[in-house]
């Protein structure tokens, strides 16, 4: 019976697409110039409400934004593995004229089919290997985490948080410290349990470790997973949480405070239009709140006092403004060793290959 | 370490391991009857999207598990279907149900990733998982229908020539086992994690597989695996919050491992083995042979 | 009234012109219920078939990619077939795989900065050692302490797997990898060569090739090939021809596993060039519908590999171009493996149509 639903409501949207790829036909029949083709590839479904979910946002901002200027497509569920290389060749050889390859490790797929077709120009997110024709971008989530940080060190009445990464990679590293450093500052006796999941997704899994962490104590949960699984356990639990990449408050809408939104729209536009305007070149973009690529989502005022959600307010503006840096010296690793001198601030080699935990973090990192 | 905590740790304990429960009991009565099917995995998938869009739907959590029931049920039946009455290969059958499974769950839940629903108290299922095990060991031991459950499982053509139907005794282990497997997976998507994603039961299923043959086919011996295999996982990570630092994949292999040992042990003795695994597991049965 | 239990009765002699045709009927039987499901989801199901059958290999490109995909498909599914005709079902060839891409992918590792010719054949070694290694552990289990191998060697695919990941993610990491869990790439004499510039088809077809003739000159010329085929049609036989069953279980387990070993390390050392922890998309499990609908024929596998390649490329271009999940893919798979395994039973059986009394 629910099946029948289902489809009914498969052929509804089926029907909305085929008139919107008919409507688009009349367009492109109609339109001076072509319009410039935008593929994307994700590693997961654009419902995900994670980390496809904001680039797939990202994608229809993009078209938004550009109008008839820009068609776009996407595959979605690539596998990181040597189907990646045909599905982002696909779109190359379809004549897609600009890329977004979403994950970490399509980043030799994507060189490997970038030396194929010099002429398509290819965006490789998180990465660090370029070419002529292929760009990386990231966003400097970990300025969100010192505000999640200096938000978590005053709210916390246990002095624990519990702290969801996925793997400890330097992306997830970084967040960890910089979320240490800004929540010690405010509250030197915060105790920070990090449980490794060793996977990007796995609902239930990340439900385990956020009931573990709760139980141990924690009364605010961080993740760097990607269901929103955690922020439901926090709800459940009565205790506060952090979401992860997207605006996850109608999962949990007593205990979300406030999330790190990954905002690419006007990143991808930027980059679509430059292609339109024939500009386009190779570079190496790594934004934060400044540029807007990071955002924090509305903070929850029924769980966050006024002053609370102004300081917070403030650390954004002088992270935009440069006056505040998320990696502020004096900083020591665990073994006590100065890393970063007094007056000084992270920069962005270290950053990037951040594996060592600040002075002050329990447990030793994974190697 | 304080009590509070053992008890959280319990009930963390609890509610991880209750879908190995129900899955695993299914396949042990399917496994009883002489019968293996491999397509656990891809039955508990279907059961979770099956149930997720019909409280999305209905908004009823009753008809949801219900649907559940059904849809492992339905699954299952395909496979009885070809393993009874068309004597396909039961271990490429299985398999086959697996990856239709994956594939179909991923199709019916399309436009409901991300779909918010309030999640079901889950200590329900904690307490029914327990009941449906132990009226599972009565009915092996204590009443006449289960003896001829189990005289199917060790050898279909006496039972066969008592004048007992193994076709339909197989028919009734395999939609058990499927319904359960159904049920399972709502339980993944309404009580554990409520949400739909793709391929969120996350290897469950094979678990299940691996501990039945740890349990030695023994119903009461499900909950004892279920609960090391569950408390090995949750141990894992109540270290890692306690900072003591390891390979988390070693502590992951271990129901794989411990499986292998146990089937070793129960195997290398020919009373053992004849004491604990159906002899017939696998064997199709053929009226005319 | 139709009959739902038809009588059967068992045929003298497996029929020949069935078994050919089963296959047929199962792929034939899968587009039709395909069209039926792309009907019933709003598409034009002839345009849907064309695109999820015909466009995918519509260019070189095409065809070498699916050359690509039944590459480890064909060579590990032929060498299943070992064990199926022995009636011992090894399903761990993912688990065999994945050793092999291990054991292999580890000296590609070692001589990463080493040039020289002998580099892949060693890596190739190091692949086949490494899956019959791990092929042998269900084998020897069986033979010593009686265990069931389908469960056993199901259960090594997991270990397998996880040792992979324990690798990549400590100590094979990439020193300059920003400890993201994957290795360092091979040297190019690490590398599978190509066969063709532009076009990602490399000598692992090849050595497929020469693993499908090996594997049909073994069971049509070969004594051993004789008595697996025997062991596996009547083992009590077997055992009166004082064939030693023991060392048959280890041959087939040895040749199965090394098979997907070198499936294995034909794809990190192809294709991919490191090692990371998501190697394959199932080819060991999908190998098995491979070998089903190929009927365990080197000539069948080699066309079933190919159908099997294509619902993998048709579901991406039905994404692509018609925003059709790509899930339907499986959905295609597992069909045409229900359609086979049910239609299998005209090889073995006649059906007798009566009314029920």
């Amino acid at each position: 019976m629910n099946k029948q639903l289902f489809l009914a409501g498969e052929v509804k949207m089926i029907k909305l697409i085929t008139t919107t790829i008919f409507f688009l036909g009349l367009m492109l029949g109609s339109a001076n110039a072509d319009p410039k083709k935008i593929g994307f590839i994700y590693i997961g479904p654009p419902g995900d409400h994670g980390w496809t979910y904001m680039h797939d946002q990202g994608r229809q901002y993009m078209e938004s934004q550009l109008g008839d200027a820009v068609s776009s497509t996407y595959i979605e569920n690539v596998p990181e593995n040597a189907d990646a290389v045909r599905a982002i060749r696909k779109l190359a050889a379809s004549g897609h004229d600009l890329i977004f390859t979403t994950s970490f490790n399509y980043m030799d797929q994507t060189l490997e089919v970038a030396k194929e077709f010099p002429d398509v120009k290819f965006e490789h997110a998180t990465g660090y290997m370029r070419a002529d024709n292929v760009s990386t971008y990231g966003a400097r989530f970990y300025e969100g985490r010192t505000i999640s940080g200096h938000i978590a060190g005053n709210l916390t009445k246990t002095n624990t948080i519990g702290y969801i990464g996925s793997f400890p990679i330097p992306e997830v590293v970084r967040g960890i410290n910089a979320f240490y450093l800004a929540a010690s500052k405010v509250n030197p006796d915060i105790k920070i349990k990090i449980i490794w999941a060793f996977t990007w997704y796995d609902p239930g899994k990340e439900a385990d470790a956020a009931k573990t962490l709760i139980n141990q104590g924690a009364d605010i949960l961080v993740q760097h997973t990607d269901t929103f699984a955690p922020c439901q356990e926090a709800e459940k639990a009565g205790v506060l949480a952090f979401g992860q990449a997207s605006n996850q408050e109608e999962f949990c809408p007593n205990s979300h405070l406030t999330a790190i939104e990954d905002v690419w729209g006007p990143y991808y536009a930027e980059r679509a239009k430059a292609v339109v305007d024939g500009t386009w070149s190779s570079s190496d973009t790594w934004e934060g709140m400044d540029k807007g690529m990071v955002v924090m989502s509305p903070y929850n005022a029924k769980i966050m006092p006024s002053d609370l959600i102004q300081e917070a307010v403030a650390m954004e503006i002088a992270l935009k403004d440069g006056s505040m840096h998320a990696f502020e010296g004096p900083i020591y690793n665990q073994a006590g060793e100065l890393m970063v001198p007094e007056g000084e601030v992270a920069d962005d080699g270290m950053l990037l290959g951040m594996n060592w935990y600040v002075q002050g973090i329990d447990g030793e990192l994974p190697q | 370490m304080n009590l509070d905590i053992v008890i959280g740790i319990i009930q963390i304990i609890l509610i991880a391991t209750t879908p190995l429960v129900f899955a695993g009991i299914g396949e042990l009565v399917t496994e009883k009857t002489g019968v293996l099917n491999l397509g656990v995995e891809g039955m508990m998938l279907v059961g979770a999207v099956t149930a997720f869009v019909t409280l999305v739907i209905t908004g009823s959590y009753f008809l949801a598990f219900l649907v559940s029931i059904l849809s492992g049920a339905l699954m299952s039946g395909l496979f009885a279907y070809l393993v009874l009455i068309l004597m396909s290969n039961q271990v490429a059958t299985g398999l086959a149900l697996t990856i239709f499974g994956i594939g179909l769950s991923s199709m019916i839940g399309k436009q409901y990733i991300g779909t918010p629903i309030k999640g079901f108290n889950p200590y329900f299922f904690v307490v029914l998982s327990f009941v449906i095990v132990f009226l599972v060991h009565y009915f092996f031991y204590k009443t006449k229908l289960g003896l001829i459950f189990r005289a199917v499982g060790e050898s279909h053509h006496s039972s066969h020539a008592l004048g007992y139907s193994v076709i339909k005794i197989r028919l009734l282990g395999i939609l058990f086992g499927g319904s359960m497997c159904g049920l399972a997976g709502s339980y993944m998507s309404i009580c554990y994690a409520p949400m739909w994603q793709e391929n969120m039961i996350a290897g469950r299923g094979w678990i299940a597989l691996a501990l039945v043959v740890f349990a030695t086919w023994k119903p009461r011996r499900i909950l004892v695996g279920a609960y090391i295999f569950g408390g090995v996982s949750i141990l894992q990570m109540n270290l890692q919050a306690w900072g003591v630092n390891f390979p988390g994949q070693f502590f992951n292999m271990a129901p794989y491992l411990a499986t292998m040992i146990v089937l070793v042990i129960i195997s290398s003795n020919r009373l053992r083995i004849r004491l604990s695994a159906p002899a017939s597991l696998t064997i199709p049965f053929f009226k005319g042979r | 009234m139709f009959n739902f239990l038809p009588e059967l009765k068992v045929r003298e002699n497996p029929s020949s012109i069935m078994n050919f045709s089963v296959p047929v009927v199962a792929v034939f039987l899968t587009i039709v219920t395909g069209s039926l499901i792309f009907a019933m989801m709003g598409f034009d199901p002839i345009f849907a078939l064309h695109t999820f059958f015909i466009s995918p290999i519509s260019n070189t490109y095409g065809i070498s990619e699916l050359l690509v995909k039944a590459t480890p498909l064909a060579l590990i599914a032929v060498g299943l077939s070992f064990c199926f005709k022995n009636n011992l079902y090894n399903i761990g060839a993912e688990g065999q795989l994945t050793m092999g891409a291990v054991i292999g992918g580890g000296i590609g590792i070692y001589f990463h900065d080493t040039q020289g010719f002998w580099v892949l054949p060693l890596m190739i070694c190091g692949g086949a050692i490494g899956g019959a290694l791990w092929g042998m552990i269900p084998a020897f289990l069986k033979i010593k302490f009686n265990t069931n191998e389908i469960l056993t060697s199901l259960m090594l695919v997991y270990i397998a797997l996880l040792i992979l990941d324990y690798l990549v993610v400590g100590p094979w990491k990439d020193p300059n990898g920003f400890s993201f869990p994957k290795t360092r790439k091979f040297g190019d004499s690490g590398r599978m060569p190509l066969l063709f510039s532009g076009l990602r088809v490399h000598f692992g077809i090849i050595i497929t090739l020469i693993g499908i003739f090996a594997s049909w000159f073994i069971f049509s010329k070969t004594m051993l090939g004789y008595q697996l085929k025997v062991t596996g049609f009547s083992p009590v036989a077997s055992r009166y021809a004082g064939f030693s069953q023991d060392k048959l279980v280890y041959i087939a387990f040895i040749i199965a596993g090394a098979f997907a070993g070198i499936a294995g390390l034909g794809e990190v050392s192809g294709p991919i060039g490191l090692l990371y922890r998501d190697i394959s998309p199932n080819y060991g499990f999908t190998a098995i519908i491979v070998a089903f609908l190929g009927r365990l024929h080197p000539i069948g596998i080699i066309f079933a590999s190919l159908i099997i390649a294509l619902t993998y490329l048709g579901a991406e271009d039905a994404q692509l171009f018609m925003q059709i999940p790509a899930a339907v893919g499986f959905v295609f798979q597992g069909l045409v493996l229900f359609y086979l395994l049910g239609a299998e039973l005209l090889v073995n059986y006649k059906i007798v149509l009566r009314k029920r009394v």
